[in-house]
This record gives C-alpha cells, sequence and structure tokens, in this order.
C-alpha cells in the first residue's frame, strides 16, 4: 500500500507524471489501428461467429449427465427426425448441449424426451430452446436502437453537466473505439455472439461513459480557471488530472472487473456457455478496454480538440515565451 | 469551521436511512408473516423453470401493429391460457411489438395453438335462442318434432340451417361447461354455430358468418344524441364498416328487420364467444351502426375496444421458444450466487488493502446496498410482480463494482484533500462536497443506460437492466445515507483524525508532514501546511486557498508570515516518501 500511495501522491503533485497528451499521436495511431484491425478481421474472417440466436434453430441442454458420450445426442435426435443434423457439445461438467436446425414443435417435444431417455435423466432435466431466425436480428435492431438512444441522450447530458460540447465529442468518439475495439477482440477470439453478448456490450457503453465522467470531471476542475495562472499549459493542466485520477481509474476498474472476472470464472467452469459468461466475457474485456480508451483516448483527444481555441494557443504561447 | 453542522447533518442522513430500513423490513415481515408474500424475491422462468414464448405477430406487408392492438392481444391470450387450466401463467408485451408468455411447465400442442391462433371475430345472425344451461333431459324435445330443414337455405337467417342434429346439440349444450363452449372456438364460418352470450345469459344458434371482423375500419364509445342533437347522456358503441362491410351490413340489416324475435338479432362473436347480440332497430346504410343498450363508460369503452381489435386480426408466430428445467435454473443460480459472493469477497479485500480501515466503510457500505436491494426486490416482486431473472442475477454482481466504485471516488477524493493538508474533519466536508458532483454525474449516466436499455430491451435483456438502474438508486441512497455521514462521524475519531497507520488516511503516507517532526518539533496535527509547500504545490496550494473562507485565508496568511523561514521545507517533504 506504501508504494502505491507515494505513486499515488507523486502522480498528485506532478512529481511523477505520463505523458497522456503530450504522446497523443502515438496513442491515436496505436487507437487507430487497433480500430482498422478490428473492422478488417472480421471482414477476413468472413464475419462473426453468430450464436443460434442469429441462425435460428433448435437447441438442448440436458443437465444432470453421468455419461457425456456425443453419439447418445446425434442418435436421440435422428431417431426422431431422421434428416435433422445435430451438433453435440459436452458444454461443463455434465451437461451436454445439442443444436439442430429448426425442428417442429411436435419433433422437439420427441426429441426432448428422447435426449433425456439416452442419458439416462428425467425429462425435467432437459431444457429445450427454440429459436427463430428472426429473433437475434430483432435483438440486433434494438440494440442498435439503443445504443442510438443512449449515444445522443448522453451527449447531452455530457455537454449539459460538463458544460462543454468537446469533452461530450471526445467521449463519444472513445465510446465509440471502446465498442469498435471489443468487437475486433470478441471477433479474433472467436467467441460466440449471443444476445447475452449483447447485452454486454450496451452495458459496456455505460460503464465505459461512467469512467470518462470521473476523470472529465477532473480535468474541467484542473481547466477551470487555467488563463488565470502562468503555472501550466492548458495541455499540462489535462495532463495533470489524468495522472491525478490515476489512481482512483485503477481502483475503479479492479473493483468493477473483479466480480464481472468471478461471474465469467464460474460461468464457464460451473454452466459452460450460457447468459452469465457470454454476457461477463464482453463486459470483461470491456472494462479494461474502457478504462485505457479513457487515458490514452478520451482525455488526449479533448485536449486535441481544444487545442487551437485562440484563448488556449495565446496562454501557451505566453507561458513557452516566458 | 464548525464542525457541529455536518455532525448533525451526518446523524440526522443515519437516522433517515435507518427509518427507510425499518419501514421496508417492517412492510416485508408484515407481507411475509401474512402468506401475501414470501420471504424471497420472485423467480423468473428462467431459475424457476417453465416456459417462455416469444410470440410476433403476423403482419401482411406493411403493415402496422400498433399498442392498443397489442394489448388487446395480450387480453385476449391471457384469457385463453388462463381459461385453459394453466394458471399463474403471465402475458407481456415486449418493445412494443412481441408478446412473452411464461408459464409453468410444458405447454401441450393445444395450448402452443391455442396461443398462435389469431382472435376470429365476426358477424352471425341469431337463429334460435334458449337458455344458458343445458335444457334438463325430460324436458328436451322429442325425437319427431326436431326440426326438419325443407330445403337447402336461402340466406344467412334462414332457419333451413338448423338440422334435426344441430338442434340436439344445442339443447345439450351447457354455456357452463368449459368443454362445450371450448368446442364452439374454432368454429367453420360457412357454417351455423352455437354459442353463448355470457352477459345476458342465454346460448343462440347462429347462422353462418356474414361479415368478417376485419371489415370494421373502427369502433368507439361516445354518449348517445337524442333526436335533437341534445346528449342523451346514454353511453352507446359505434362501429364503422369499410366499404365492403358497409354494404353486406345494409343488406344483413335490411333482411334482419324483417324478421321476428330472436331472428331480428345479430351477434358479435370473438373466438367462438358473443361479445354483444344487438337487435336491429333500423336499416343502417352508411355502416355506421350505434349498439346501446344499459351500457356504462367502462362497458362501452371494452366493448369497443374488443370491436376495434376485431378489425385486425393478429395472428402470432412463435418466434422462440425456451423450456427451462427448474434443475438447470436452480444451477444457474446457485453458480450466479457463488459467483456474487466471490466477486463481493474480491472487492471486500481490495478495498481493505486499498483503504485500509476505511475499507471497513466500503463494506458496511456494500452490506447495506445489499440488503436494501434484497428489499426491494422482494417488495417489487410483491408490489409490481417483479421477477428476478439470471440476467437480473448477472446485473447484480456488475453492480457490486459499480456501487464500490462510487466510495472509491469519494476516498480519493478526501486523500486528495488530505494531501492538500486539510485536516481530515474538513478534507471529508470538501472532499465530499467535490465528490458528490462526480457521483450524481456518473450515476446519471448508469441510470440513464439502464433506462434506455430497459425500453429497447428484448428478451432478458431487461431484467438485467432493471436491476442494474435499482442498485444505482440505491447506491445512491447508500452513499448520502451511510457512506458519507459515516465518514463524517469517524473523521471525528481519534483513530481517524490522528491519522493512525491502519485508518487508510495516514496522513504520513498522503505526502503530508508527519506530526513528529524531528530535533523536538512537533506539529500540530491539522495545522496549516500549504503555507510550507515547494513550488511545485503553488498551484494545487492556491486552489486550495481559493476554496477557503475569508477568515480562513487570514489565518492562513498570519501563520505563513509567523512561519516563514522555519521549519519544513519541500526537501523534508520528500524525504517522507
Amino acid at each position: 500500500m506504501n508504494k502505491l500511495v507515494t505513486w499515488g501522491n507523486e502522480l498528485y503533485t506532478g512529481k511523477r507524471s505520463y505523458p497522456f497528451t503530450s504522446k497523443h499521436r502515438l496513442w491515436f495511431t496505436i487507437a487507430g489501428a487497433l480500430v482498422i484491425l478490428s473492422i478488417l478481421v472480421p471482414v477476413v474472417k468472413g464475419g462473426f461467429n453468430l450464436g443460434i440466436d442469429f441462425r435460428g434453430g433448435s437447441e438442448f441442454t440436458v443437465s444432470d449427465v453421468q455419461n457425456t458420450d456425443t453419439k447418445i445426442g446425434e442418435t436421440a435426435v435422428t431417431s426422431v427426425a431422421s434428416s435433422a443434423e445435430a451438433t453435440v457439445t459436452n458444454i461443463a461438467p455434465n451437461t451436454m448441449r445439442v443444436q439442430t436446425e429448426r425442428l417442429s414443435d411436435d419433433e422437439t417435444l420427441a426429441i426432448a424426451a428422447s435426449l433425456a431417455d439416452g442419458y439416462q435423466v428425467s425429462s425435467n432435466e432437459v431444457t429445450s430452446n427454440f429459436i427463430g431466425p428472426t429473433w437475434g436480428q430483432d435483438v440486433s435492431r434494438q440494440a442498435l436502437l439503443g445504443l442510438f438512444a443512449f449515444v445522443i441522450l448522453v451527449g447531452l447530458l455530457m455537454a449539459a453537466y460538463f458544460r462543454t460540447w468537446k469533452m461530450s465529442l471526445a467521449a463519444i468518439i472513445g465510446l465509440l473505439v471502446v465498442i469498435v475495439v471489443t468487437a475486433g477482440i470478441y471477433s479474433v477470439s472467436g467467441f460466440e455472439i449471443t444476445p447475452s453478448a449483447i447485452i454486454g456490450f450496451l452495458t459496456i457503453l455505460s460503464y465505459s461513459l461512467y469512467d470518462t465522467v470521473v476523470v472529465f470531471d477532473k480535468v474541467r476542475e484542473n481547466t477551470k480557471d487555467f488563463s488565470k495562472q502562468s503555472k501550466r499549459t492548458f495541455e499540462q493542466l489535462v495532463n495533470l488530472a489524468v495522472n491525478q485520477t490515476l489512481v482512483r481509474s485503477i481502483n475503479t476498474s479492479v473493483v468493477a472487473v473483479l466480480p464481472v472476472a468471478s461471474i465469467l470464472f464460474i460461468g464457464s467452469y460451473m454452466l459452460g456457455a450460457g447468459t452469465l459468461k457470454d454476457l461477463s466475457l464482453a463486459l470483461f474485456v470491456g472494462i479494461i478496454v474502457s478504462a485505457l480508451s479513457t487515458l490514452f483516448v478520451q482525455a488526449p483527444l479533448y485536449q486535441w480538440l481544444r487545442r487551437n481555441e485562440p484563448v488556449i494557443v495565446e496562454h501557451t504561447k505566453k507561458l513557452t515565451v516566458d | 469551521m464548525s464542525s457541529i453542522r455536518p455532525v448533525k447533518q451526518a446523524r440526522k442522513a443515519l437516522l433517515w436511512l435507518l427509518i427507510v430500513f425499518i419501514i421496508a423490513t417492517g412492510v416485508l415481515v408484515a407481507g411475509a408473516t401474512t402468506g401475501k408474500t414470501g420471504w424471497g424475491p420472485k423467480l423468473a422462468l428462467d431459475l424457476e423453470g417453465g416456459t417462455e414464448m416469444i410470440l410476433a405477430p403476423r403482419v401482411q406487408g406493411d403493415q402496422q401493429i400498433n399498442q392498443e392492438q397489442l394489448d388487446q392481444a395480450v387480453k385476449i391470450i391471457r384469457q385463453r391460457v388462463n381459461g385453459n387450466g394453466v394458471t399463474e401463467s403471465e402475458v407481456t408485451t415486449q418493445s412494443g411489438r412481441n408478446v412473452v408468455v411464461s408459464m409453468p411447465g410444458t405447454p401441450d400442442q393445444a395450448t402452443r395453438e391455442l396461443i398462435q391462433a389469431s382472435a376470429a371475430m365476426e358477424f352471425r345472425p341469431v337463429l334460435i335462442s334458449g337458455s344458458y344451461e343445458a335444457t334438463p333431459k325430460d324436458q328436451r324435445t322429442a325425437e319427431a318434432d326436431l326440426p326438419k330443414p325443407d330445403g337447402d337455405p336461402k340466406n344467412a337467417s334462414d332457419t333451413n340451417w338448423v338440422t334435426a342434429d344441430l338442434y340436439k346439440k344445442f339443447e345439450a349444450y351447457d354455456c357452463t361447461n368449459k368443454a362445450d363452449i371450448k368446442s364452439s372456438e374454432n368454429a367453420d364460418p360457412a357454417k351455423p354455430m352455437i354459442s353463448c352470450d355470457a352477459k345476458v345469459g342465454v346460448k343462440y344458434i347462429l347462422g353462418p358468418q356474414e361479415i368478417p371482423g376485419d371489415q370494421i375500419s373502427d369502433a368507439y364509445a361516445q354518449l348517445a344524441r337524442g333526436v335533437n342533437g341534445s346528449v342523451t347522456g346514454e353511453w352507446v358503441v359505434v362501429i364503422e364498416f369499410n366499404q365492403q362491410g358497409t354494404k353486406t351490413f345494409a343488406d344483413t340489416t335490411q333482411r334482419l328487420i324483417a324478421l321476428q324475435g330472436a331472428q331480428n338479432q345479430f351477434a358479435i362473436v370473438l373466438d367462438g364467444q358473443i361479445i354483444s347480440a344487438p337487435t336491429t332497430n333500423a336499416v343502417i346504410s352508411d355502416g355506421r351502426p350505434q349498439i346501446q343498450g344499459g351500457f356504462t363508460q367502462e362497458s362501452s369503452q371494452a366493448l369497443a375496444e374488443q370491436l376495434k381489435y376485431g378489425a385486425l386480426p393478429i395472428s402470432f408466430d412463435i418466434q422462440s421458444e425456451r423450456q427451462v428445467s427448474a434443475t438447470l435454473g436452480a444451477d444457474q443460480l446457485t453458480a450466479g450466487l457463488i459467483a456474487g459472493i466471490i466477486g463481493l469477497g474480491l472487492v471486500f479485500i481490495y478495498s481493505l488493502f486499498q483503504y485500509r480501515a476505511l475499507g471497513l466503510v466500503t463494506i458496511a457500505s456494500l452490506l447495506v446496498s445489499g440488503i436494501l436491494t434484497y428489499l426491494a426486490l422482494v417488495l417489487l416482486g410483491w408490489g409490481m410482480n417483479y421477477r428476478l431473472s439470471l440476467a437480473g442475477v448477472a446485473g447484480l454482481i456488475v453492480a457490486i463494482g459499480l456501487i464500490a466504485d462510487s466510495f472509491i471516488v469519494y476516498f480519493e477524493r478526501v486523500r486528495d484533500e488530505l494531501r492538500e493538508g486539510r485536516p481530515l474533519a474538513s478534507a471529508v466536508d470538501i472532499g465530499w462536497g467535490r465528490a458528490k458532483r462526480t457521483i450524481l454525474a456518473s450515476k446519471a449516466v448508469n441510470l440513464l443506460a439502464a433506462v434506455v436499455l430497459y425500453i429497447v430491451a428484448v428478451g432478458n435483456v431487461r431484467g438485467f437492466a432493471f436491476t442494474l438502474g435499482l442498485t444505482a438508486i440505491i447506491d445512491l441512497i447508500v452513499v448520502y445515507g451511510l457512506t458519507h455521514p459515516t465518514l463524517v462521524l469517524l473523521a471525528r475519531t481519534k483513530f481517524f483524525a490522528d491519522g493512525h497507520r491502519l485508518s487508510g488516511l495516514d496522513p504520513s503516507l498522503l505526502g503530508v508532514e508527519p506530526l513528529y517532526k524531528g530535533a523536538g518539533q512537533i506539529r500540530r496535527f491539522g495545522e496549516n501546511v500549504e503555507a510550507n509547500r515547494g513550488k511545485k504545490n503553488a498551484k494545487a496550494s492556491g486552489e486550495a486557498a481559493k476554496r477557503m473562507t475569508i477568515a480562513e485565508r487570514r489565518r492562513a496568511e498570519a501563520e505563513q508570515s509567523k512561519r516563514s523561514g522555519t521549519a519544513s521545507s519541500k526537501a523534508q517533504e520528500e524525504n517522507n516518501e
């Protein structure tokens, strides 16, 4: 603790300082490269690994299975619908998942029964899930709508709160970087995109902006009367604010990521795929990317957006000439 | 600076929190002991087991379905599902488009079809009326006297539709018997049918369908007007037909007006049940018939709604269907709870590591937030039938981090103020003033996200958004009602105010000079040290100076002049690292 606190003190007083704003070209280049990669990779890979919700089909989950042989599941499906192709996977200890193409109601009920039979479990251990092909599209459409509404509302909220649209703009550009890069990481890793993952993405929006608000609040405080002092240039003040909030940013991010990591761990270990795991995976990646983005994209971007304002140019010139 | 006011306020805030807590607990205990609610939150289907179907309306072309029609559809589907003997099923709308049906267990094929079928509304002429219950066996018409059609029926009102078989069935038909009612649900529009009018307590034999429901273009309730145009105070229902409906209805009324008795009536049938069977008083050629007869405002509006729904018969496709076994749900809930406990534990450990004794304040605040959230979930389950889903549990776990965040923002602020050299009590007061704003702004962002997510939500996103929003509000209550007041009071204790090594607010660690400065010199803790700061801190202390009251500034200036040239310097400060 002592070391971290000392480090925090040095950051606070400006004795130790990391070049968040002055090296903005480097950070922007890295962020830009990541964004381009995040867009290119899915294109090269031929899109995301879309879950059953987007393809449509039937899914069965059999819990409490002793014998995890995938053959049993395949036989159970073909015995009812001979033409159906089944993908059987052992997703977690004692849990099997069977995915097939879209089945009729009768077939679904019959397969559920024959799966219970095959795996020697009672019929209430079998969960079936039928998803129409438009379901995933509906979720995505609503998610896009949500994204759009949220970005506009929060843009207005931040502009009103910080009383400068440039902060709002910087925050939202950074937010888009976070979304794109998180999606890119998702694509590279080959994780399945499910509606739960999309909810995770939407939650990242909230977290990312939350993180930005905390840092920007300090930036605003530091730069409020910047022209009345002659110790630091505007850019240095922004950088000092980011450094001063660094400990706070690290602490809040660690605290936010800990519970998410525990869902991720428990979710994958105990349950395999599912709501909890997909959600926490998106959040886990998103929280880390958000925290980094606030420091390296949002804050330097705000300074960059304002660098040509006459008052700032004049103030900076006065300080450098002195 | 007077320390009485903040302390008083802190005590008041704690008292308020206690009152809220006691009231909520009291309501819960009262509800639970009288059996009106359980001790735990209500669980959603994915945790309790059962079936959830998401139905999408089947619409043609660019037809749009509006909220009103959707609400009607929900009412009708609810009637069907519950009428079918399935209890505890829930029918709700989702994002202004879909209908969600949740029910325990697995629905059979019949229930599935029933849910998906469109509401079929139609107009049929009445042929014969009879008593609501089945005619007693000994009073039934003798075999020889049963009606014998003497030819093909010429129009929908022709009694030749009534065969001996149909009449026998009619006499045996019992409107209080569910099986009988169900048999008339999917009647062939080209054939006569038997149906009941529960409002009047009569059963009828109806002729074949004359006008299908989709020829109604509108229906509304209004106050009837007398001959001279004055309002009579009687509620009537006005139907508006489309062009084709107008023409057919004119022909029908033309025919019915000449007929006597029950044959003068026509029945409006929805899903096999008669919703109204008015008599014909006039030939309606303008396609705007008025139904009157003892309506209240409410009953007339209800009928108008039903009629309007008939104007667009919607059938539904099952878009997604999940059958969740109770075991899987229980497993997931267990896993979720374990994840939550681990997450909470990790946050506890991290806050103790980072903030020492202050970490205990975080832990206490998190525990109180947890209890308040629990109370809120149970009470919302009771009052609003809120059900906790797996996604909701995920939201609660994610919220642990978000709640702890606001404490960190606050504590770091207090540390910042200590770094400026303030005594703890005023560091807490000033730090709070600034942290409060940040916390409010960031919680507003959280809440906004939750509300947007909730509104556009599809599927189980709603539960997630709901708990996320709920915890954002509870976080604010706890920060204002517990964390801050506790800190204000603790700041007055010796342990914290003297900056004990374990307090997490040890000024020496925060770069402020130690109390004992060596060579027998002891600096009074809380002394204004800004004046002694090195050049690097000039800006920061300048800012702090700006925040001082005039009296404080004068005192600081006086002290500065008194102490100038002596003791501490920047070099000494750096030695403390």
